[in-house]
């Protein structure tokens, strides 16, 4: 059962910016009853952090669920009250006005089990022993996240999503959510996502966790015992990975081959230090990302995503794997995305055309990789603004009172 | 039956659509399945959706277009025809048209093959270059330029023109059997002098694959 305690102050509507859901904080919703995951492994309870936005109607039927990639949360819009520095992961997304308009729509984040940003996960306490899960942390797939998230749409009183919305590692927790609670989602919104990875695809995830679990502080997982954090081989994992989301077009114009600190007449430093700006923002970026993330969620969730594979129990055949599909489809691509690119769109478009669901796919020419599904760009958040509205306009949900945002 | 702007009142359609398309609706069984190849902002389809209750689906490459798709509530995968239909399996739909669009693609036979792979019924209107004026044009010296082919020589996506009997012959020549003509000039329907005086062919076909 879910506590259904109030939360304090959900969302400070004053001094909000045009399109800004404004100040909020999340709620942590408790789940007593035992979770049975695909790895045949139960989680005995656990706890879901959630933020949400605008405002459930009275039939409930106008509820938005937003999951999340690889390293983002539930904090999807507006600015956090602990810090006012701390914008949503999607806020140019979801907002008053916004191609997600929460001043029609309710839209719900949750932090995905085993993360690290207050739902529980490898460094949430084990009650079973008092201390840190660690290694013991029962292993995760993205079916198991759906079956998390549907007991927090039970604890709205939600039967029946208008839409359930992802990117990358999202967008396989929406078609997820479209195969296996296909009576739950009303619209399925996929973008810059896969029906699974690609040997390369699982190549660099493996780089990336055998550059954490080799990390002396890692210490089998059981750091928190020991009081370490193995930060170096995190940073790695975080440097290989953002390789991944940026395209090489976009790396060329930002860092080029320019020097960070070249000696006098621009001459190289013939060192090991960094020599070229690009090796100084991954540094960066690694380094930044190693004080935050929990090591044993990164590989939880890197794993999740290589297990992700809805066609496997079909011969392959993901069109048999999405004949229970009952949602209408949004599929987005980006051209330049060379970790989900266009062609792992089209075989979902493919797979619902053959199951005649009805589909909807927009491939954007954007020049920033992966990233980009993150990013403002006017012909992508107009698909999705277009997309939003016929959803509104099927429940006879209000017009759109205002445009803000990217289409401002 | 007669298709003018009878459904427009109905439905409460702001404008009324084009008389070929009107056409091309009235070939188009109620409830039936159908593709439009380079379907524009979804003009067809969302007529198709609302005055036949077609189940409709629209291909097309310009970001503009694609957005007024998604605006009208028409589906639309966006892709470049040239590259095929592969996404779509044999037989999938009930009609696949394909609207103005024929004279500026590459591979000119192989669109229209696959349109018989994936439809039982095809339709595909292009500008009739044997429009006698065209004719008149060159011999005045001077490449034609007329209303549905307002390009000059040099700029004109349009490179594969073709004349009625044209198209009549290379469709028999991919076995693909032609059930219905109309023919249009500045919007008028044409019915007399079909291969000289219309500047806009409308064909229905069947597909050799249907069973």
């Amino acid at each position: 059962m879910a506590d259904l305690s109030v939360p304090e102050s959900q969302v400070n509507v004053f001094n909000a910016p045009t399109g800004s859901v404004g100040i909020v904080s999340p709620q942590y919703l408790s789940f007593d009853e035992p979770l049975h995951l695909a790895s045949g492994q139960v989680l005995p309870a656990y706890e879901l952090a959630i933020e949400t936005y605008g405002e459930l109607n009275a039939d409930h039927s106008n509820a938005v669920l937003i999951c999340h990639a690889l390293n983002a949360s539930h904090h999807v819009a507006g600015r956090a009250q602990e810090d006012p520095q701390d914008l949503g992961w999607w806020d140019n997304m979801v907002g008053p006005g916004k191609a997600v308009d929460t001043e029609r729509f309710f839209v719900i984040g949750i932090n995905n089990l085993g993360s690290c940003f207050g739902s529980t996960g490898p460094a949430s306490v084990n009650p079973a022993t008092g201390e840190p899960w660690g290694a013991a942390f029962p292993m995760l797939t993205v079916e198991d996240w759906v079956k998390a998230q549907a007991r927090v749409a039970d604890y709205f009183g939600i039967k029946r999503f208008a839409a359930v919305m992802g990117g990358s590692l999202g967008g396989m927790q929406a078609l997820s959510w479209a195969i296996t609670c296909p009576d739950r989602v009303a619209h399925c919104v996929v973008i810059a996502s896969t029906p699974r990875l690609s040997a390369q695809n699982i190549g660099f995830n493996e780089v990336a966790r055998r550059a954490i679990i080799t990390d002396p502080d890692f210490h089998g997982g059981n750091y928190y015992a020991h009081g370490t954090v193995p930060r170096r081989g995190l940073a790695v994992a975080r440097m290989v990975g953002h390789i991944t989301y940026l395209s090489d077009d976009d790396m060329a114009e930002k860092f080029g081959r320019a020097q960070r600190a070249p000696a006098a007449n621009g001459a190289f430093r013939y060192g090991y230090d960094v020599e070229f700006e690009v090796e100084s923002y991954l540094r960066y970026q690694g380094e930044k990302f190693s004080t935050y993330f929990d090591a044993n969620t990164y590989l939880l969730t890197t794993r999740a995503l290589d297990y992700f594979d809805p066609a496997r129990h079909h011969g392959g055949d993901l069109a048999a794997a999405m004949k229970a599909a009952n949602a209408d489809f949004l599929l987005v691509s980006f051209t330049t995305d060379w970790r989900f690119p266009p062609e792992r769109s089209r075989e979902i478009v493919r797979a619902l055309l053959n199951n005649k669901r009805p589909v909807t796919y927009a491939q954007i020419d954007a020049p920033h990789g992966h990233d980009a599904f993150l990013l403002d760009d006017r012909r992508y958040h107009a698909v999705v603004q277009g997309y939003y509205d016929r959803i509104a306009r099927e429940l006879g949900l209000p017009q759109r009172k205002s445009t803000t945002g990217v289409l401002a | 039956m007669s298709v003018s702007a009878f459904a427009v009142k109905e439905t409460g359609l702001a404008e009324s659509i084009r008389p070929d398309l009107a056409r091309i609706a009235s070939w188009i069984a109620p409830g039936s399945r159908v593709l439009d190849l380079g379907c524009g902002d979804g003009e067809l389809l969302a007529y198709l959706q609302e005055t036949r209750r077609v189940v409709g689906a629209g291909v097309e490459i310009s970001d503009e277009q694609v957005i007024g798709c998604v605006r009208r509530g028409v589906r639309v995968i966006q892709q470049n025809l040239e590259e095929g239909l592969a996404l779509f399996d044999d037989q999938q739909f009930d009609t696949v048209v394909l609207s103005q669009t024929l004279q500026s693609m590459h591979r000119t036979e192989h669109i229209l093959r696959e349109m018989a792979r994936v439809a039982r019924y095809g339709v595909v209107s292009f500008p009739n270059f044997g429009y006698w004026p065209h004719g008149w044009s060159i011999l005045m010296g001077r490449m034609p330029v007329t209303g549905e082919m307002p390009f000059q020589w040099y700029d004109t996506p349009n490179i594969h023109l073709c004349t009625l009997k044209d198209f009549q012959d290379l469709a028999r020549s991919l076995g693909l059997r032609i059930t219905h003509l109309a023919a249009f000039k500045d919007s008028k329907e044409v019915k007399l002098l079909r291969g000289w005086r219309s500047t806009l062919a409308v064909y229905r076909f069947e597909s050799p694959n249907a069973n």
